[in-house]
């Protein structure tokens, strides 16, 4: 083995020093610029909408004029819709999940199975909102209603989630589920005691990511015939209703200048809903994770 | 042993991985309320062997067994007979101490209330953390975590969660492998004191423990045209002083495997 | 190799278990020859030399106990260092005989007046050739050769008889030799005793070979 020189042993040490802190400072810029424009959004958001944030604000609906509009229709029309989405998501992909990795796992149809789900995530969203506007509101005669959007949304979320909670349900160690069995429970025992309590912190970082991303869907809901004009509040499931991303893009198609900064006060309120909602969600999965530390 | 008293008997069992064989023809009897040990190289199948008699190998979809397991006279494989059921009568502790994250009590419990008990489960609890010499130590934190206890505290926390579904027969699988050496002969002084209630089979490929802890022996092998054939059986006073067989020989003194 | 370091000590012990039997056996035929002789000076080493046979002897017995505790021997490789350390004892017993021996001769000093009786020559021979054939039954690990070493003793046990009853005769005949004659009957107890651990060491290696511990062959008849 040959020994190396010295000198050129130095000069590869200094070399390694020098490309380390590079690519420190690579990775540094990165991420100054990425929050950087992020603070320049929210600044820009906040200097702009701010001062339209007041309590008729929230609790008017919209109008032609820019400082009697208020979003109490879209903010409840987003509410509902999500929580529809929500809870259909989560039922449908933790189910999904479930069989996938619990009960079918080596089977070629759970295989194919898998393949297309991780496909669908990638399927633009208006394709679902035409989906939605055929198999909702016509078929099945639920109308442009909270109900249909819901549904037509819980289908686009609806990868999400099972890819997450595919991911948590794995992520649970053999082990547990050997100590189970050994014990003498059945496989719906080992699923509900063992497996869901385990799984669920991921699970619910998967509900977190559809509800996020639901939440700012404008397309499909549209599509399947959301209303941009809504004086009134949905009083029912099946009752006609607007959103947020999408009355905040009609403020935005408006010329008045005095819309422009209402249009900033409710992506201001679509962001602060966003962030509760996250918040809670963490919280919640905080408590199942330290349950078990 | 024409005369004693079996309580676990294989015939002609075989355990096949899709095609692969794992396990050839072996005829074992296990005998009751005393500690059988199986030992041998690395990949004998003994493990497998092992997860016959409480039919853990149902869990892998491409195992397949061939052959009779006889527990106390029924054959464990027979058409009508739930896994489920046995496991409440044949209990297994694994290599590695698994204890569910959940408190020590509801550790223990999980059989108990998973199986429908009806009783007094704190007195359940209390009883078996007593069998398994671990009560002293946790009586006074019974809801701490079971992942708050040491490795050995741990162990002895499994076979505490195993006692109190009340089995018959306790399979142990390498169960102070990932011990350290205090802890593995606590587990030891255990085992024995639990052989006078318990039928215990322990596989291990820690010969003194096995020599330590066991009334009887089963060596098994594995040679390139057979796997997992069963070489010798005996007690196992004889079988760590004089084997008949000079494989179990050779092994035994460490000269292959 | 699995273990080679283990199983070069254990040659490297039997080797040194078979050079303390070789000692023995210089020490036997020493004693005899100084006692055939009346070589007070060869008695002399032959006493002096018994003290390298009780050493040796405890440095076998101490590499027989370090490689139990170290090495966890189990099944042939337990029995082979449990005999080893038996047949070190039994060796060093017979060279206390020898040793005997060897002090008897100095007693008897330059003393021809009683002739030594011819059985005792023969008897140390046999039980020299009985020695040989034990450890190369150990060696060979050959019980059929252990075995030989039995029906060798119930010769030695003969001679034994024969000398005794003559010695008696003699003493009864010839009261002034009864001194000597007492020390010749030393001796040939020493003698018989050296042919029986020659068995001793024969029963461990059958031990070795069969595990099967025990005597061997029923007691002699009492007659």
């Amino acid at each position: 083995m040959a020994v190396i020189p010295q000198s050129e042993f130095q000069r590869r040490r200094a070399r390694r020093k020098w490309m380390g802190r590079g690519f420190h400072g690579l990775c540094l810029l990165s991420v100054c610029i990425a929050l950087g424009m992020l603070a320049v959004l929210l600044i820009y958001l906040l200097q702009q909408g701010v001062t339209g944030i007041d309590w008729s604000f929230l609790t008017s609906f919209p109008s032609r004029h820019p400082d009697k509009a208020g979003i109490k229709a879209a903010m409840l029309g987003s509410i509902y819709v999500v929580l529809v989405a929500g809870v259909v998501s989560f039922t449908l992909g933790v189910a999904t999940a479930l069989f996938l990795e619990e009960y079918a796992t080596r089977s070629k149809f759970a295989k194919i199975a898998k393949i297309n789900i991780a496909n669908l995530a990638g399927v633009p969203s208006i394709v679902y909102g035409i989906l939605g506007l055929q198999i909702f509101v016509h078929s099945m005669h639920l109308g442009s209603s909270v109900l249909a959007g819901g549904f037509t949304l819980a289908l686009l979320v609806l990868p999400i989630v099972i890819v997450a909670a595919s991911e948590a349900v794995r992520a649970v160690p053999p082990s547990l589920r050997e100590g189970s069995y050994a014990l003498g429970a059945t496989r719906w025992q080992v699923i509900w005691h063992m497996v869901i309590p385990q799984a669920f912190p991921g699970i619910l970082t998967g509900v977190i990511l559809a509800v996020s991303r639901a939440i700012g869907e404008t397309a499909p809901l549209i599509a399947m015939g959301a209303l941009t004009f809504v004086p009134f509040t949905p009083d029912s499931p099946l009752s006609r209703f607007t959103v947020l991303p999408i009355q905040i893009f009609n403020w935005t198609s408006r010329p008045q200048e005095g819309f422009q900064e209402t249009a900033a006060a409710g992506i201001i309120v679509l962001l602060v809903i966003l962030l509760v909602m996250n918040a809670g969600a963490v919280i919640l999965r905080n408590r199942f994770q330290n349950k078990w530390e | 042993m024409q005369d004693q008293d079996f309580i676990l008997q294989t015939r002609g069992l075989s355990v096949y991985y899709d095609t692969k064989k794992a396990v050839t023809d072996v005829d074992l009897d296990v005998a009751r309320n005393r500690i059988t040990a199986i030992i041998g190289p690395s990949g004998c199948g003994k493990s497998t062997l092992l997860r016959c008699f409480n039919r853990m190998n149902d869990l892998i979809p491409s195992a397949r067994v061939e052959g009779q397991v006889l527990f106390d006279g029924l054959d464990l494989y027979g058409h009508d007979v739930d896994p489920t059921e046995i496991r409440y009568e044949i209990g297994m502790v694994f290599q590695r101490p698994n204890p569910f994250p959940k408190t020590i009590y509801d550790n223990v419990a999980f059989g108990p209330r998973i199986n429908g008990f009806q009783g007094n489960l704190a007195e359940l609890v209390e009883r078996s953390l007593v069998r398994a010499a671990l009560w002293d130590e946790v009586k006074d934190r019974l809801n701490a975590s079971a992942l708050s206890l040491s490795g050995g505290q741990q162990q002895r926390l499994c076979i505490a969660r195993a006692l109190a579904v009340e089995p018959r027969v306790i399979l142990m699988d390498e169960p102070c492998s990932a011990l350290d050496p205090i802890a593995t002969l606590a587990i030891e002084e255990l085992m024995r004191e639990l052989s006078e209630d318990y039928s215990i089979v322990i596989v291990t490929h820690n010969m003194q423990q096995a020599a330590r802890v066991s009334h009887y022996t089963a060596f098994l092998m594995v040679e390139e045209a057979r796997v997992g054939f069963l070489v010798e059986f005996g007690e196992s006073r004889q079988i760590f002083t004089n084997p008949e067989d000079e494989r179990t020989e050779a092994y035994i003194t460490g000269r292959f495997g | 190799m699995v273990r080679a370091d283990f199983d070069r000590s254990l040659e490297e012990l039997e080797a040194e278990l078979i050079g303390l039997g070789e000692m023995v056996e210089k020490a036997i035929v020493k004693s005899m020859d100084a006692l055939a002789r009346r070589d007070l000076a060869l008695a002399y080493e032959v006493v002096a030399e018994d003290d390298q046979i009780d050493e040796k002897r405890f440095e076998l017995e101490e590499k027989c106990i370090n490689l139990i505790a170290t090495q966890q021997p189990l099944a042939v490789d337990l029995r082979t260092l449990l005999a080893v350390l038996h047949i070190a004892v039994e060796l060093e017993r017979m060279g206390d005989y020898a040793e005997g021996i060897g002090k008897i001769c100095m007693i008897i000093g330059e003393d021809e007046s009683v002739e030594t009786p011819q059985q005792l020559p023969q008897m140390a021979r046999m039980g020299v050739a009985m020695l040989q054939r034990s450890l190369k039954s150990l060696m060979d690990r050959d019980t059929d050769l252990a075995d030989e070493v039995w029906d060798s003793d119930d010769e030695v046990d003969a001679l034994y008889d024969a000398v005794c009853h003559q010695i008696f005769l003699d003493m009864g005949q010839n009261p002034k030799t009864i001194e000597a004659a007492t020390h010749f009957l030393w001796v040939a107890h020493d003698l018989e005793r050296i042919a029986d651990r020659a068995t001793n060491i024969a029963e461990r290696v059958i031990f070795v070979v069969t595990g099967r511990i025990g005597r061997y062959k029923p007691p002699r008849e009492l007659n």
